[in-house]
This record gives structure tokens, C-alpha cells and sequence, in this order.
């Protein structure tokens, strides 16, 4: 038997320069639990000091691993503890100097985002977690590279109502606060139902309490190779392209889960989990949406879409869960619009709408995701729109998450450039028929019938 | 350890002799190789260890890349663990 395969080292050569495959990130979970002060100009530093002295080599070790293997691995970020806990020990009123102590200490490492910038809510609201969610707009106006997140409900716990309107204007605020730059601080917040621990992926990383002091989590790509493993795949019924699916997903799971353990070794640091989301860029040939037209749609968002997608996102499960020792964050095809050509092109032509989107949040994760609105819209039309989303989250026990920007004097039909990997998208349409009174009833919806397990 | 060097590029004169001379002046030992040519386009696929390398991995696959330009070819060096990853159970 010949040592070399020739097959498949070229399949693997082409998957990397031709079809887009990479790592799409090394994340950090960093702990912050063990700093504390009442002053939070000192507990600033002392974040400052333990994220650049953990992460020193993150950088580094990464382009190491990604020149050894040949493969690129595009972010390289850290997570954090809660920072609405961490800031909860200081008497101050507004946690903007951690944010900004966060943003050095990525700026110092090299990372390309820090996320944490978090609070925990789905229940009520603990000390530090308004002071943080009002200092979110701030936050995010005044860094560049923090990330926030806000979970405002879960199956076990329900819907915070008190949040979820909260979160509308918080939303609002911060489209305002960054409309001399399309809004971009929108881009940077999302709000979750049933938000995970390890979870690899800006903007919606955080260090869950129930990590290790400090791991490293991988979350891999690949939405062209699967692409064109179902084109080569040609005239094949369903079940095969399911399977097609699942081959190309182990090959690339495989490939997180050798450089999540070649990072851990290298950096001394135990490896968390391999996300197996399929992330799209918005590079031609790296899309989710032309995945789902490529199974045989004519555009994304059409009928059909959403039993493509759930047995897409199925298969990428089932290929992946044996590839990785272990598998967490997301795992699922991610469908933000504006990071994705295919959808892009989608929401433009007015295939793809808003609803539609909402409809393919129920089989798949996250949510929706980098979807520009209107300007003008309300902040109850977005507490609405955070509420349905979190319904289907809560209801169905998987993650659901909305990241959505109401782009400061845009209307539909008009474009709003974010750049780089956070690509660009259409303004699209809202529906404009006010939840005003809803929203208003504050509260908490009850935790549904599926919370009880036991 | 053993690294994967691939080449593909459109058939010339002197492809192995400019990269197992650099190999060589870096005590890299070539332990298989396997060359198609269909065409005109030539592809290599070639088995090394790196033990007794006297450069930093990155190092030589910079030099070899700089073989590639040289040659109008495009040249992957990359460890042998990737491969094995993706491809065996």
C-alpha cells in the first residue's frame, strides 16, 4: 500500500484554496470570577492584566498552527466571564470602563473580539445586570472590539418580558449612539433564549459559570465545501444528499478537533468543545443560503427553504458528533443575513423576508441574525420581534438569538456597509403593527410545559 | 515527524530536481513520492520527514513557496497530521 493518498491530500488541498474551508475561530474562555474590587477603575486593570497575561500567546500559537497544518484559521478572540458579575462587586453605575479595559486587553493580545460584555437575565434582575444592560450603547459606541450579549430567557426559567422591552430600547439606543457608522454597535449585540456556555461565535460569546478557569473552543466552517460536495453529488435523492452532508461534515469536524487539541497543548490550556456551525462569509462560495439552493431551490427563502435547512442542519450534527471527543456551543448552519452572499442577494430581490427567516429559526441555530431594519422602527416593534424569537427558542429548548439593526436613517431598499467578515445588508421590510401593550405588561412568561423534565 | 508536500502546476523541466535540492540543503528525507502528469498540468504529491530538518517548519515551507513562485507552480506544505485527521478513522 502506498504511504501517500494522493486523492485525498488534493481533496483536502482543494477544499482549503477553492472551496473556502477553514477554522473560523480559536476562542479563549477566560474566568474572571476571581477579581474583585469596589472601585471599578481598579477592577478595570485587574481585568486588563489577567485577559493580556492569559491570552499573551493566543495570537501567536494560532498562526503557528495555522502555517503547520496549512490551514487558515481566521479569528482568534477571547470570552469572558459575565461581566454584569464580575461588575456587580463595585459601586459604580455604569460598567463602560470594563468594556473599555476589554478592549485594550484585545487590542494588547491581537484578538480580533472580545465577547462577555454579558449579563443573564432570563429570571429577573440581579445586581450589576441593569446597570450593565443600560451601559451597553455606551459600551459599544466606545470600543471597537467588544461584544455583548444579553440572555433574556430560557426553556427552564421562561421569558423576562421586563428585559426583552428593555432590550428593545437598549437597541434603539445603540443604533443611535453609532449612526455615524451605520449603526455597526447594533452588529456587536445579540440577545439570546437558552444562550450556551462555550459558545465559540461573536458577538455572542461569553465564559459560562460553569467553565474551567480557562479553555479553548474551536468553531469550524465549511458552508462551500459542503456546497460542492452536493453539486459533484449530481441527480441523487434526499436521503443521499443528507448523507453527502454528514461525510463532509466529519472531514471538517475532524480538522477543528485537531487543531482545538494542538491549541490546548500548546497554550497549556484544556480543550472545551468544537462548534460545529456551518458559518457562512460573505465571500462568493462561502454561503449557507447556496447550499439550500443548491439542494434544489431557486432562490433562498422560497417554499422549501425551511425542510432543507432542518435536514441541513441535521446532517451537520450527525457527520460532526463523532468527529470531536466533544461538541458544544452552537452546532447548527448559521443564517445571518448580512454575512451570508446568497442571503444577501435573497433580501435584496425580496425572496427572502423577515418572517421567512423567522420560520428557519425554528431548525436551525441561531436566530435571526445581522438582519438590518428600517431606522424608524420602534423599540416595541423590536421587543416584539426579540419576544417571538425567544418564544421559539423557549418552546422548542434550543438557542434562538436576535442580533438586528435598525439602521439609522435607512429605509427599506437601501444598503448598510458594515465591512469585512460582518459583510452588508439589505434593509428589509417589518411588520409596523405596534405590540406596545404587550411589551408594556412587563413581567415574566411562565416557563412552558417542556421546562418540566424531571 | 513527516510533513505533505503537494505541487501542481503546468508541467515543466527540473519541478523535483529545484525542490529535493532545497529539501537536501535542509536534511529533509523524502520517504515517498507520487507524480501525475494528465495533460499538460503536472501534480506531485510528496512524503517527507522532518526530523533532522536544520530549519523551523515555517521556514522551509517559505523557501519552498519561493520555489513555487520561481516555478510557476503552486506548492502546499502542510503537517501529515492533517490529513489523517480528515481523511482516517
Amino acid at each position: 500500500m502506498s504511504m501517500i493518498n494522493t486523492k485525498d491530500i488534493l481533496e483536502t488541498i482543494k477544499m482549503i484554496e477553492e472551496e473556502h474551508l477553514d477554522i473560523r475561530t480559536i476562542t479563549m474562555g477566560i474566568s474572571l470570577r476571581d477579581l474583585a474590587s469596589d472601585d471599578v477603575n481598579v477592577l478595570a486593570d485587574k481585568i486588563y492584566d489577567k485577559v493580556t497575561c492569559r491570552a499573551e500567546n493566543l495570537v501567536a500559537t494560532g498562526e503557528q498552527i495555522e502555517r503547520e497544518l496549512g490551514i487558515p484559521i481566521i479569528n482568534k478572540r477571547i470570552s469572558v466571564t459575565p461581566i454584569a458579575m464580575i461588575g456587580a462587586v463595585t459601586r459604580a453605575n455604569s460598567y463602560v470602563p470594563l468594556a473599555k479595559a476589554l478592549d485594550r486587553a484585545a487590542s494588547a493580545t491581537g484578538v480580533n473580539f472580545v465577547g462577555g460584555f454579558s449579563a443573564l437575565v432570563q429570571k429577573g434582575f440581579a445586581k450589576g445586570d441593569e446597570i450593565l444592560l443600560h451601559s451597553i450603547p455606551e459600551a459599544l459606541a466606545e470600543t471597537s472590539l467588544v461584544c455583548s450579549s444579553v440572555n433574556v430567557a430560557s426553556t427552564k426559567a421562561g421569558i423576562n418580558l421586563d428585559a426583552v422591552g428593555l432590550m428593545g430600547r437598549i437597541i434603539k439606543q445603540t443604533a443611535e449612539l453609532t449612526r455615524d457608522n451605520n449603526s455597526m454597535g447594533c452588529s456587536k449585540l445579540v440577545v439570546f433564549a437558552n444562550a450556551v456556555d462555550d459558545n465559540p461565535f461573536m458577538a455572542g460569546a461569553f465564559h459560562g459559570i460553569g467553565e474551567p478557569e480557562t479553555v479553548v473552543n474551536v468553531g469550524v466552517s465549511g458552508p462551500g465545501v459542503v456546497q460542492s460536495a452536493i453539486r459533484r453529488a449530481g441527480d441523487c435523492s434526499i436521503g443521499e444528499v443528507a448523507e453527502v452532508i454528514k461525510k463532509t461534515a466529519f472531514k471538517i469536524t475532524r480538522m477543528g478537533q485537531l487543531v482545538g487539541a494542538l491549541a490546548s497543548q500548546r497554550l497549556g490550556v484544556p480543550f472545551g468543545i468544537v462548534d460545529l456551525s456551518l458559518a457562512p462569509t460573505p465571500a462568493i462560495g462561502d454561503s449557507v443560503a447556496r447550499i439550500l439552493e443548491e439542494v434544489g431551490l431557486e432562490v433562498c427563502g422560497g417554499c422549501g427553504t425551511t425542510a432543507i435547512l432542518a435536514m441541513l442542519n441535521d446532517a451537520v450534527k450527525k457527520g460532526g458528533v463523532m468527529a470531536s471527543s466533544s461538541v458544544g456551543g452552537l452546532s447548527g448552519a448559521f443564517i445571518p443575513v448580512s454575512e451570508d452572499e446568497g442571503m444577501i442577494a435573497a433580501a435584496q430581490s425580496g425572496a427572502l423576508t423577515l418572517e421567512k427567516l423567522e420560520a428557519m429559526t425554528a431548525v436551525c441555530s441561531v436566530g435571526i441574525d445581522m438582519v438590518a431594519v428600517p431606522g424608524d422602527t420602534s423599540a416595541e416593534v423590536i421587543a416584539g420581534l426579540i419576544a417571538d424569537e425567544m418564544a421559539i427558542g423557549v418552546v422548542n429548548a434550543k438557542t434562538t438569538a436576535v442580533r438586528v439593526i435598525p439602521a439609522i436613517g435607512k429605509k427599506v431598499g437601501d444598503m448598510v456597509e458594515f465591512g469585512g467578515l460582518l459583510g452588508a445588508a439589505p434593509i428589509m421590510p417589518i411588520a409596523t403593527g405596534s405590540p406596545a401593550r404587550f411589551i408594556s405588561r412587563g413581567g415574566r412568561i411562565p416557563a412552558p410545559i417542556q421546562s418540566l423534565k424531571n | 515527524m513527516r510533513a505533505v508536500i503537494t505541487v501542481v502546476g503546468k508541467d515543466r523541466t527540473g519541478i523535483i530536481a529545484k525542490i529535493s535540492d532545497t529539501l537536501y540543503q535542509r536534511g529533509v528525507n523524502i520517504v515517498d513520492i507520487s507524480q501525475n502528469v494528465m495533460e499538460d498540468m503536472f501534480a506531485m504529491v510528496m512524503l517527507v520527514n522532518i526530523d533532522k530538518c536544520t530549519v523551523e517548519f515555517s521556514a522551509l515551507a517559505d523557501l519552498l513557496d519561493k520555489d513555487g513562485e520561481a516555478l510557476g507552480m503552486k506548492i502546499h506544505t502542510m503537517h501529515e497530521d492533517i490529513f489523517d485527521a480528515m481523511h482516517k478513522i
